[in-house]
């Protein structure tokens, strides 16, 4: 379970696109997962492995079905250890003017 | 998953032994390392009452734990005892799991309640990856990720 893993695993804006989906409802399946989606069923199953080996997401069996639950803890290490060490309250502070100053869409 | 239930899960691997990491999870010295001067009281066995108590001797959470394996599986049910919106929502569970998987640990923390957008899960959702992270880096290394003065 490498940082390594992680961070390849984030460099696709598509698995960033299926963790902000399980962030914003959390535990859906592959079907659902797929929905509106423009990628193909075959496509998403294959970021999804990737996402698991990277501990980025956890699978849980419901009866028949598979569900899928974004995991925030290897992100959570990853900024203990590079992040946590620098001031918090400044990068907060930036992170407030940045978006202040794009908006609030993203950030 | 039901919309009327809200679960969020927690995992990550622990170089670890699963007696240790037991002994961590229980211990209530062990845990006011880790979980920000926190720790959890407990006779650990199915039935017996349960509460998490703060720092200052406040009691945070409360329930009971439903069962007790160790070292595999706990879960216990849990409550919210001091805001009382979360308190409103009721007892929730928390499946704690552990499985060992080519010399570490996997630790997996499955919290839930029958509600749908749980604030409790919404609140617990910022603590535990601090307390997983400072877990691991305890067991792994002696030494904490988050200095204790941080809460979570």
């Amino acid at each position: 379970m490498s940082d390594d893993a992680v961070f390849r695993a984030l460099a696709d804006a598509s698995r960033r696109a299926l963790l902000d989906r399980l962030h914003a409802r959390n535990g859906q399946t592959l079907g659902e997962l797929c929905a509106g989606l423009a990628m193909t069923r075959q496509a998403v199953t294959k970021h999804l492995a990737i996402l698991e080996d990277a501990n980025l997401i956890a699978t849980q069996r419901l009866g028949r079905e598979k569900l899928h639950f974004i995991n925030p803890v290897p992100i959570n290490d990853i900024a203990e250890r590079w992040i946590g060490k620098f001031n918090r309250p400044r990068l907060a502070a930036l992170a407030h003017l940045k978006r202040k100053l794009e908006g609030e869409n993203d950030a | 998953m039901p919309d009327a239930t809200s679960t969020f899960v927690y995992v990550t691997f622990i170089r670890t032994t699963p007696e240790r990491l037991w002994q961590a999870l229980t211990d209530a010295e062990t845990m006011r390392h880790y979980w920000f001067g926190m720790h959890q009281a407990a006779e650990w066995k199915a039935g017996a009452a349960w509460q998490l108590i703060f720092a200052d001797g406040r009691v945070a959470d409360s329930g009971e734990i439903l069962e007790c394996d160790p070292p595999h599986r706990l879960v216990i049910k849990w409550r919210n005892e001091f805001r009382d919106e979360l308190k409103a929502e009721g007892y929730g569970r928390c499946v704690i799991t552990l499985e060992p998987i080519a010399g570490a640990v996997k630790l997996t923390i499955t919290h839930s309640i029958d509600q749908p957008e749980s604030k409790l899960i919404g609140a617990v959702s910022g603590g535990w990856p601090r307390i997983l992270s400072n877990l691991k880096s305890y067991l792994e290394t002696g030494r904490l990720a988050l200095d204790p003065a941080a809460r979570p």
